[in-house]
């Protein structure tokens, strides 16, 4: 037997050419005579626009043309919200590429300038002259339902754009009014910056003769940028092609179509001439997407003994100045579903509330909803023990929904497909040592030490499909992916796919699925994505869902790829195809093993077509669309043990603990790559990073220099260990992993530094937990 | 102005506009867009290069500073074909995700061991304080320095 591919943690073969500088991002692409934009962006978070000058700018060197929205007109179409969440009597508010009559965010653009090189069309741009009439702004998302608030949309009465209710308010009610035990918080999750190291970027070519549009940009799914840009320009989306290259990472800020997008393209189109933008990181912090923006009002009810009944929230979630791409989804459907997390609790609801408000529109950033109902839970668990003085992991352990392998209906109708939730959980503390951990905690403490450990328990859902269900919950495009699997005649091998990974290590991942499957070697499989034209359609990467459900397409293109080649080699060998025998990469007669065809033999064969058997189509070249029956349902257990310096605030995290569960693991190391960075993303949230406004909408963290980004001096090495229980329904038994480390993380370590602060009665303290902050809130209990 | 800069062992002459960030130069008129640009307040590090030897976060000197300077990029640090051992320990020990602070990451680290042989961990999170990365969360990065630390402290 040669070494299984399917488990090996290989060395990504993306990397060559990204440690040696030669992949080639959006920005490192040149067209000749290319034109930079830049975009004319309101200072003020609402301002009506009175008046733009820009003859100053049109006079500057180098200066081609300068655009305003009236300029563009009925020219583009508005940009489109794609995710209308049915019954929550959503308004989608008209956003156009640049705005008219009035700016509504910090950020909004009013006006483009073309010019032959990216100094002097930043030059100009801010030569242009632009009258504003500022306006109250409103930030807080709560504030801004309230009466009186400035209306940031004159057609969205009271700043609500939707409200969506999940489940039975008076079922509710009567268990919560019944419960021995309540417990509630307002819980901010508070505004982040998704900070993708490559700032976004986009560039477009318009063929006037052929009327085709090619459009390069940083997109987590062209095949959606497609769609959308054929929408919003008019054109045939068969004369629309999306490229996106090297992409350098998303997190989910990479899947909306922003204004930038449509405004190179439609530029392009007027000039005739390539057009390219390319953020900076200060425009990024403006512009592209923010994650979170909840103000959450939880309550949990329990029994005396420790049962868990039920949770309920009004969510407040802010949407910024416009509805982008999928923000209403994200404190809907990817939020509320998640309320009973791992635990066998009956009662669930939720109010979510999306706001517009007057800060950067919000949309899916790793994990989107889904940290935010874990956070709420997880917090709402340790409250329960804290009422009832119970160890918060008896109480999670009392009320842990046990193993299941084929589905576990819970109370928000979700299906979960399998999961072993005790297993991992029982792992992570014997990994932790959470008995002797105790012993040590109340040691510390005799001497003054602040030790904490906080302990979550999750499931997710992820691997988004099923498309019937994306219809149902209102998301206007379906969640199925599709992919070729193409073996040249010298047997090598090219798989097409219409996700998009842009640093998950996809190409290696799901090589390694096809390798397994057919018996190619690895390094003959390259795996080709990214471009329209050369790919077939799918809908992106994003809700970790590439290797479940693209791989779930490439394992079924590959089987139907070993069948053909399991009659063809028994044509050949003039045996009978019941009595053919596979194993790595070789077909051969039953009993007689010398006789035998190798995979690519059959490959050839297959394209000489010399000797078919009767009905056989020639060629050796398969593909599938996969709408997976489900979501995957990753899980498990994260520990963090932290201890706080009462005299400075300071947090030290010093260790972290974390066993997920995401099935068989086709590459542990890559498995382990996921989960060190959503780790550290979520960590952050809890510890330091946070988008900060001022009351009247200026970004305060408006630069690295402000917005602190987790550093490697802020963490230690991270222990991992796993559980294997495969998804029932999946080809090949896999999970997403994209998104777990993020959502387990911040309620792990946010509860490790309320535990450690216990002694002190410190029940709440807003996130991001500063050392400032800590320290403030030491002082105020008066330790 | 006139500018002459030499980068990855090749002399270049160029007319450059005065304000013309060192990273831009080696961006545009060399196309050596190998060296990324993540951030504009020089705090994230994908800008990363050696100039006379030195790690310099090439986004915060102007080309006509580098007149006469020799400069490396990413592009230059593989030796006769083959790897720089920092390349190789990256790749190896999965280092890099989406790819995009990587140069930096690389540039930086490559200096910090060539000075700094047998490193310890601590040592290493501390100095890549400079570099920022979003995808991997450091542990591997880490873990890829200090591989190249212990080799070179042995």
């Amino acid at each position: 037997m040669t070494t299984r591919i399917f488990g090996s943690g290989i060395k990504r073969r993306e990397d060559p050419r990204l440690i040696t500088g030669e992949a080639r991002y959006t920005d490192d692409i040149k067209l000749p005579g290319v034109l930079h934009m830049a975009v004319v962006r309101s200072p003020y978070a609402h301002a009506n626009i009175l008046s733009i000058d820009s003859s100053a700018a049109e006079a500057m060197p180098g200066v081609v043309a300068v655009y305003t929205g009236a300029d563009i007109g009925d020219g583009l179409a508005g940009i489109p919200t794609a995710w209308l969440i049915p019954d929550s009597d959503l308004k989608q508010p008209t956003h156009n590429a640049l705005a008219i009559d009035k700016a509504r965010y910090v950020g909004d653009g009013v006006a483009i300038v073309l010019a032959d090189d990216r100094y002097r069309a930043q030059d100009a741009a801010d030569a242009v002259v632009v009258e504003y009439d500022e306006l109250d702004a409103v930030i807080d998302p709560e504030a801004a339902t309230k009466a009186g608030a400035p209306l940031v949309h004159d057609d969205v009465e009271g700043n609500v754009a939707f409200r969506w209710v999940m489940g039975d308010r008076e079922a509710s009610d009567a268990v919560f009014d019944a419960a021995d035990v309540v417990v509630s918080e307002r819980i901010l999750q508070q505004r982040l910056l998704p900070t993708a190291m490559e700032p976004r970027a986009a560039m477009a070519q318009y063929n006037a003769a052929t009327a085709e549009l090619t459009l390069w940009c940083t997109s987590q799914n062209p095949h959606i940028h497609r769609f959308i840009i054929s929408a919003v320009t008019g054109l045939n989306e068969n004369k629309v092609r999306v490229i996106a290259p090297e992409v350098g990472g998303g997190f989910g800020s990479k899947i909306p179509c922003y204004p930038d997008e449509a405004l190179v393209s439609w530029a392009a189109m007027q000039l005739g001439v390539p057009v390219k933008w390319t953020e900076t990181r200060s425009e990024n912090y403006l512009i592209t997407i923010h994650g979170r923006d909840h103000v959450q009002h939880v309550e949990m009810a329990a029994s005396n003994d420790g049962e868990l009944l039920g949770v309920r929230a009004t969510v407040y979630a802010g949407m910024g100045g416009y509805l982008s791409t999928a923000a209403p989804g994200i404190p809907t459907i990817l939020h509320g579903l998640l309320y009973v997390g791992p635990y066998t609790m009956d009662s669930v609801f939720c109010e979510s509330i999306g706001v517009m408000t007057n800060g950067t529109p919000t949309d899916a950033y790793r994990g989107a909803g889904r940290p935010e109902a874990t956070f709420l839970l997880e917090r709402m668990v340790d409250k329960v023990a804290g009422a009832l003085d119970m160890d918060p992991v008896d109480l999670r352990r009392k009320n842990l929904i046990p193993r299941f392998d084929d589905g576990y209906e819970v109370a928000t109708t979700l299906i979960y497909d399998s999961g072993d939730y005790p297993a991992a959980f029982e792992k992570a503390l014997d990994m932790a040592g959470y008995g002797d951990f105790r012993q040590a905690q109340a040691d510390a403490r005799a001497n003054g030490r602040y030790l904490g450990i906080g302990v979550t328990t999750y499931t997710e859902m992820c691997g988004l499909g099923p498309s019937q269900v994306a219809g149902a919950v209102g998301f206007q495009g379906g969640l199925w992916e599709s992919a070729t699997v193409r073996v040249t005649p010298t047997g090598k091998v090219q798989a097409l796919i219409g996700a998009s990974p842009h640093g998950q290590g996809s190409e290696t991942t799901l090589a390694q699925i096809i390798s397994q499957e057919l018996g190619f070697p690895v390094d003959d499989i390259e795996v080709v994505h990214g471009d329209t034209t050369e790919t077939p359609m799918g809908w992106g990467t994003y809700g970790s869902r590439t290797t479940p459900v693209t791989g779930a397409a490439l394992a079924k293109a590959s089987q139907k790829l070993k069948e053909k080649a399991r009659v063809l080699a028994a044509h050949l060998m003039e045996a009978n195809a019941d009595d053919i025998e596979y194993a790595d990469g070789s077909f051969s007669v039953k009993g007689s093993p010398d006789q035998s065809q190798s995979i690519q033999d059959v490959a050839l064969m297959a394209h000489l077509a010399w000797n078919m058997p009767e009905g056989m189509d020639p060629g050796f070249e398969e593909s599938q669309f996969y709408d997976p029956p489900n979501f995957v349902y990753p899980f498990g257990t994260h520990i963090a043990i932290v201890e706080v310096d009462a005299e400075t605030g300071v947090i030290d995290l010093q260790r972290y603990i974390a066993v997920d569960d995401c099935g068989p693991q086709i590459n542990p190391e890559i498995v382990a790559g996921q989960i060190h960075g959503g780790v550290v993303q979520g960590v952050a949230q809890a510890l330091c990073e946070g988008a900060l406004y001022s009351d009247d909408g200026q970004l305060l963290t408006g630069s690295m220099m402000d917005y602190c980004m987790p550093k490697a001096d802020m963490f230690p090495n991270f222990e991992l260990g796993e559980t294997v229980t495969p998804s029932p329904h999946h080809p090949v038994g896999v999970k997403g992993v994209g998104e777990t480390g993020t959502i387990a993380s911040t309620p792990t370590v946010y509860n490790a530094v309320i535990d450690a602060l216990a002694p002190l009665g410190i029940e709440q303290i807003d996130m991001p937990l500063t050392s400032a902050k800590v320290w403030s809130a030491i002082q105020a209990a008066g330790a | 102005m006139q500018v002459s800069i030499t980068v990855n062992g090749v002399a270049h002459e160029r007319d450059v506009d005065p304000r013309t960030l060192l990273v831009h130069f080696l961006r545009e008129e060399l196309d050596l867009t190998g060296t990324k640009i993540g951030c504009d307040t020089s705090q994230c590090g994908a800008c990363t290069v050696h100039l006379n030897g030195k790690v310099l976060k090439s986004c915060t000197l102007l080309a006509v500073q580098a007149d006469g300077a020799e400069v490396t990029t990413i592009e230059g640090l593989a030796e006769n074909g083959q790897h720089h051992p920092m390349q190789t320990a990256f790749w190896e020990n999965h280092g890099l995700q989406c790819g995009y602070c990587t140069p930096g990451m690389i540039m930086a680290s490559a200096a910090f061991t060539r000075d700094n042989p047998g490193a310890s961990e601590s040592d290493i999170r501390h100095y890549l304080e400079g570099n920022i990365c979003r995808c991997t969360g450091y542990h591997n990065i880490v873990k890829a320095v200090k591989q190249v630390a212990d080799a070179a402290g042995a």
